[in-house]
């Protein structure tokens, strides 16, 4: 432990492309570095010059995990723009649609890339090999949130049916009710899913964070309502960069995200629970109980018992949308472009997303800036790694690496966003 | 199926992202066969995330999967896997940069009993993955031939 790098060249089981590099010098952290390779820049200048209806469509391109989240702070902020508020059943719908986002992102990294951690597992291939029912159920669970985007969203993976203003089409009740027999099974299954993920064996580690959230006046927060702080501010979303800030740092093309006057943050699902447990539903504050979690959770390896509440919340969100559904009158508002600046944030899986937009009065879009949740951990991310090796440097190499690369999937980085490809090795 | 359709006895996914150079080849080749309108082939994009394969192909019994690849031997260079049959060593797709990708959705469909009858892979050697528009040449000069040999393959394997 005297002088030795930890590298880890492909991050496995992160969304996308990123290495972490860790060297320790004379049995102290000398320095972490967590590499992004994929911000989205490029489709911050690609949007320039495109008509401002095309930005929900494109920029769910960014990400194929969560998509939703894109189109929906995209809407939010070109409705900023324009002055307009949606009809309140068109809201719903979006929530709809995000529950559905949640459910399959949450799912996916609980059962798919994190809890091979808990359980010893290299990964989720060796994990269905031992316990084969564990993974068919998760794949059951995850399904369910793809149906809610197919119907609401018109297809699974990128919707097409989110238009600034509403929807292109509405879906009528009786296609949604039949979701709800499978919802109520993934409800049962999400609190199952919390009273298991409860039960693993978290390493004895917390860290005095700086929670960053979305803070509605009655929901647990998905879009919009203000930007609030563990340390106070509490913020209007148009306000948000005045406060916050992104800074480059030459070792990731991602920007790290930095609140003026205060450092590095966090947002996601700690931030989210921790800052907004009071609009938690009763049933899920109810599990959180059970599980024996509460506010204020300072563990990121709990982010998964998190996830599993935020998952009974989505599934219990979805099921009630559905019952109280009537189809909005319109499906969409009509809108004239005016030029204009606009703001909107919502809640990705992985934390608050914002966009901002710049829009001539003939709807052409001028400039854009998006700024994803993983950018804004980033720094904390590093500061988790540097701290756990301090604490735990001890360890065998191979455990420690392995732990490390835990510390940054806590985080579910969706670090490259929708790119992928493979590398084929002749033999 | 709540607004799910049937799958088609015949289904070609197209894996990738079309802002990432030539990682659009498989959506790109995807939207080629759409627009050929082969009877009893349906078409869909994908971002190369494991469990959604494994969704679009439930059910399905001739899968094709299209996909770019890191180079090896020369960008535009073709290989051709029968999934099923051959054995894909875990090596094969070890830098795969999507955690559960292409190979893994294929490894745990084996592991679980859900890998369809038929899965042909098809991997093009790219140059370019940065973001961007528009194939290298390279692999733009390979599209004739792979569309020709996915056709083939669809003839041959898809009972029409």
């Amino acid at each position: 432990m005297n002088n030795r790098v930890i590298r880890v060249d492909q991050l496995a089981r992160v969304e996308g492309e990123g290495s972490l590099i860790v060297k320790v010098s004379d049995g102290k952290v000398a320095d972490v570095k967590l590499r992004i390779f994929e911000p989205p820049r490029f489709f911050e200048a690609f949007l320039r010059g495109r008509k401002f209806t095309e930005a929900p469509d494109i920029t769910a391109r960014i990400c194929g995990i969560c998509p939703v989240a894109y189109q929906m702070s995209s809407v939010m902020a070109m409705e900023d723009a324009m002055g307009l508020t949606v009809d309140d059943g068109i809201r719903r719908l979006r929530r709809l649609l995000y529950c559905g986002e949640w459910i399959e992102s949450h799912v996916l990294h609980m059962y798919m890339l994190h809890a091979p951690d808990f359980l010893g597992y290299e990964d989720a291939l060796l994990l269905a090999k031992d316990k084969p029912e564990i993974v068919a159920n998760a794949l059951k669970m995850k399904k369910i949130g793809n149906d809610v985007m197919t119907v609401v969203g018109g297809r699974e993976i990128h919707p097409i049916n989110v238009r600034v203003g509403g929807f292109y089409r509405v879906p009528r009740k009786d296609e949604l009710l039949p979701l709800l027999e499978r919802l109520k099974w993934g409800l049962d299954q999400a609190i199952a899913t919390a009273k298991l993920v409860s039960t693993f064996d978290f390493p004895d580690f917390e860290m005095d964070y700086e929670f960053v959230s979305l803070r509605h006046p009655e929901e647990y927060p998905l879009m919009g309502g203000r930007i609030v702080t563990s340390s106070g501010l509490d913020i209007s979303i148009r306000e948000y960069e005045f406060h916050f800030e992104e800074r480059h740092v030459p070792h990731s093309n991602a920007l790290h995200g930095l609140e003026r006057g205060h450092g590095r943050y966090q947002v996601g699902p700690l931030a989210r629970f921790n800052l907004n447990f009071d609009r938690l539903s009763p049933l899920a504050r109810q599990v959180a109980s059970d599980v024996k979690i509460a506010p204020i959770v300072r563990n990121p390896f709990k982010s998964i018992i998190v996830r599993a509440i935020e998952s009974v919340y989505a599934y219990e969100q979805a099921i009630r949308i559905i019952e109280e559904y009537e189809a909005p009158p319109l499906a969409s508002h009509p809108l004239t472009p005016s030029a204009g600046i606009g703001c909107g944030a919502s809640e990705a899986p992985r934390g608050m997303l914002y966009h901002r937009y710049r829009v001539a009065d003939d709807g052409t879009i001028r400039d854009a800036k998006i700024v994803p949740p993983t950018a804004q951990n980033q720094p904390t991310i590093e500061e988790d790694v540097r701290a756990f090796v301090g604490k735990f440097g001890g360890l065998p190499r191979e455990e420690l690496t392995w732990k490390c690369e835990q510390a940054v999937r806590n985080y579910d980085p969706c670090i490259s966003c929708a790119t992928h490809f493979v590398s084929l090795e002749e033999a | 199926m709540n607004g799910v359709s049937p799958p088609a006895p015949s289904l070609l996914i197209g894996v990738g992202n079309e802002f990432r150079t030539d990682d659009a080849l498989g959506i790109l080749v995807a939207r080629e066969i759409r627009r050929r309108h082969i009877p009893g082939v349906a078409v869909v994009e994908r971002s190369g995330e494991g469990t959604a394969l494994m969704e679009a192909w439930a059910g399905a019994t001739l899968i094709i999967v299209v996909d770019a690849i890191y180079p090896a031997k020369s960008p535009g260079e073709i290989h051709r896997l029968d999934a099923v049959q051959e054995e894909i060593p875990r090596g094969f797709f070890h830098y795969s940069s999507h955690s559960f990708g292409v190979a893994e959705a294929i490894a745990m469909a084996k592991q679980l009993g859900t890998l369809p009858p038929r899965l042909i892979l098809y991997g093009i050697e790219g140059k370019e993955f940065g973001e961007g528009l528009g194939l290298s040449d390279q692999v733009l000069r390979s599209i004739p031939s792979l569309i020709a040999m996915i056709e083939e393959d669809l003839h041959a394997l898809h009972a029409v």
